[in-house]
């Protein structure tokens, strides 16, 4: 009993020391997700309203996010810190924020913004830099996915850092952080390039990068039970005219249907001679 | 006048940057004024011949030293001043690795809008309209801009080239200054894995594996055929990648890379609608598969229902002979 206790005392003693050691070294990460319909969708239009029909689309955390915000926990596993989540978007967006809570983020914060989707990047990148330099100064790196799938813009992580005047390295397989200071893989084609970085940074994250973990059901409950903050355009001195798309989206459509072609069966060498003379003759494209 | 960024790589322009040029030439000409390039860098001067043939009566070379390594904030920098000296209508991008990180960063630091990934563009009443796919390619937007000057990221592989004209043209020289620490996040080094060859958004055919390779080592049959076919590369599906038969580099589809090439084969690809979205842009499709239901044969040209294992070595032998010939 009296060892015990001991433990006990000497785990307490030790405690305010990391602690201390724990402010010095934290980093704030901020991670920002995007809840898109999933990759299974059949995308409908509204051509009336020029926009895509919601209705029976089931929406999910942005594939590439879900990397963001593993690498995140990483990088404050691996040494201390914070890792807050931020979405730009209506309060159904609550569900993907709840998400990255139960994934393990510490933090979550809604910037609202009731305009439907605009396609417009610097107007998401313009919110988010406003609320980086308003709210959340302490930032030390910005943790984005490549591209929302959906809009597929792969433009808000750059603008970002532009706005902010900070490095960027975008679409990263590989990130490696050591003190201020970070490495990072970035996809080119067919090679990687190495690029390096001075916190605080931009990073987006490609497949790769990491393999997401699962919520936990001890993260799902506790997620529950966090408040989620909610900062508008208001908050962020923000007017409709700092915020207005300078993108107008004049048509959505599908696109054309490709016609299913010949099919053939039969023995495979004879099946190869077809499809080469249709690949030499017809298509010539061999 | 339209202005298109014109990228090296390693001492070489990039083809895809020539698509551009291309289509901006056809632009201009809609618009009735010229297309005009800039190449940034160090020691880059020697490039602009082989930019003047696919339609820029000038080329602006930005060169500083500190631009020899590839940075987004160098770039923009360099670009920003150039374009704010000359006023170009519009800005053309590729949609490519370097043009999707830099694209933005100029847009923003102009404090414009930008469409990424065209794959359409027309002047309507003296504008840029530019259509792009959204969700992989599941819809279209057609879109326009309300600020100036209108800058676009185009496709890879999309666009024809010109036939190549006059190799001369007009080379306007500048030495750009930039602040040493302005340049933040450059490229150190560029790694390349061995074997890597042709990326599959720039190859004109792509030869693509899934589920039914059954194995990492299957792959190797595809390779075989990438080494005959030319300006080729291995794509392949998401389960293939997932089960890490293959990195990820190579997956087509809404969480790879959406595709166009001139051709593209798909070998024991079921075709899901992930997939599909990624390569249906495709200009030809042929596809080998066990399961005559596979929804890859409502999208491929011509469809073979078989063993994809017997399938191969005639269909290597066939091509061999063709593209000797």
């Amino acid at each position: 009993m009296s060892l015990l206790l001991i433990l006990i005392v000497s785990f307490r003693c030790e405690y305010p020391k990391r602690d201390k050691l724990r402010k010095e070294e934290r980093v704030n990460i901020y991670v920002f997700v995007k809840r898109v319909p999933d990759t299974e969708s059949k995308i409908r239009i509204n051509h009336e309203a020029n926009t895509i029909n919601e209705e029976g689309l089931n929406f999910v955390l942005s594939p590439y996010d879900e990397y963001a915000v593993e690498e995140a926990l990483r990088v404050r596993e691996a040494g201390s810190g914070k890792v807050t989540v931020i979405t730009v978007g209506t309060e159904e967006a609550l569900t993907t924020l709840k998400k990255c809570l139960a994934m393990g983020a510490d933090e979550a914060v809604l910037l609202k913004d009731e305009t439907p989707e605009t396609y417009d990047g610097l107007r998401t990148a313009k919110i988010i830099a406003r609320a980086m330099e308003k709210k959340f100064a302490d930032h030390t790196m910005l943790l984005f996915g490549k591209q929302s799938v959906g809009a597929d813009n792969a433009q808000v992580p750059s603008m970002v850092a532009e706005l902010l005047g900070l490095p960027q390295a975008n679409v990263a397989t590989k990130l490696k952080i050591e003190g201020n200071k970070g490495i990072a893989h970035r996809e080119i084609e067919g090679a990687l390039e190495k690029v390096s970085l001075s916190l605080p940074a931009v990073i987006s994250a490609q497949k790769g990068l990491n393999e997401p973990r699962y919520e936990t059901l001890k993260g799902i409950m506790a997620a529950k039970k966090k408040e989620i903050p909610v900062v508008t355009l208001a908050d962020l001195d923000l007017k409709d005219e700092d915020v207005a798309p300078l993108l107008e989206v004049i048509k959505l459509e599908s696109p054309p249907q490709r016609q299913a072609g010949r099919v053939i069966e039969g023995e495979p060498e004879e099946a190869a001679k077809q499809m080469v003379k249709f690949l030499h003759e017809e298509a010539k494209v061999i | 006048m339209i202005l298109v960024f014109i990228e090296t790589r390693e001492g070489k322009v990039k083809k895809s940057s020539l698509e551009v040029l291309s289509e901006g030439k056809r632009r201009a000409g809609d618009l009735n004024t010229e297309a005009h390039a800039v190449l940034i860098g160090h020691g880059i001067e020697g490039l602009a011949p082989g930019v003047f043939p696919f339609g820029a009566s000038k080329v602006y070379v930005l060169e500083n030293t500190l631009l020899s390594h590839y940075s987004a904030s160098g770039f923009s920098q360099a670009l920003v001043s150039l374009v704010e000296e000359i006023k170009p209508e519009i800005i053309l991008f590729s949609a490519s690795s370097m043009g999707k990180d830099l694209a933005p960063r100029v847009a923003a630091k102009l404090g414009v809008s930008l469409a990424t990934d065209c794959t359409v563009t027309a002047c309507k009443a003296g504008k840029l309209e530019v259509t792009r796919p959204i969700f992989a390619g599941k819809a279209l937007a057609t879109i326009s801009f309300k600020s100036s000057p209108q800058i676009a990221s185009l496709r890879p592989n999309v666009f024809p080239l010109l036939e190549p004209g006059a190799t001369e043209g007009e080379v306007v020289k500048k030495d750009v200054v930039i602040p040493e620490d302005q340049v933040k996040g450059q490229v150190d080094e560029i790694l390349r894995e061995e074997g890597a060859e042709m990326d599959v958004t720039e190859a004109d055919v792509v030869v693509s594996g899934g589920r039914g390779m059954k194995g990492p080592e299957n792959f190797d049959l595809l390779k075989e055929l990438t080494s005959i076919i030319p300006h080729s590369a291995v794509g392949a599906s998401r389960s293939a990648v997932d089960a890490e038969w293959i990195d990820h580099q190579h997956q087509v589809g809404q969480t790879g890379k959406t595709v166009s090439p001139n051709l593209y084969m798909a070998f024991g690809i079921s075709g899901a609608i992930q997939h599909l979205a990624g390569m249906s842009s495709s200009k030809f499709i042929v596809a080998v598969n066990k399961d005559p239901e596979a929804s890859i044969f409502k999208v491929a040209d011509f469809g073979i229902v078989g063993d994809l294992f017997q399938v191969i070595p005639p269909l290597k032998e066939e091509l061999k002979k063709i593209i000797s010939e």
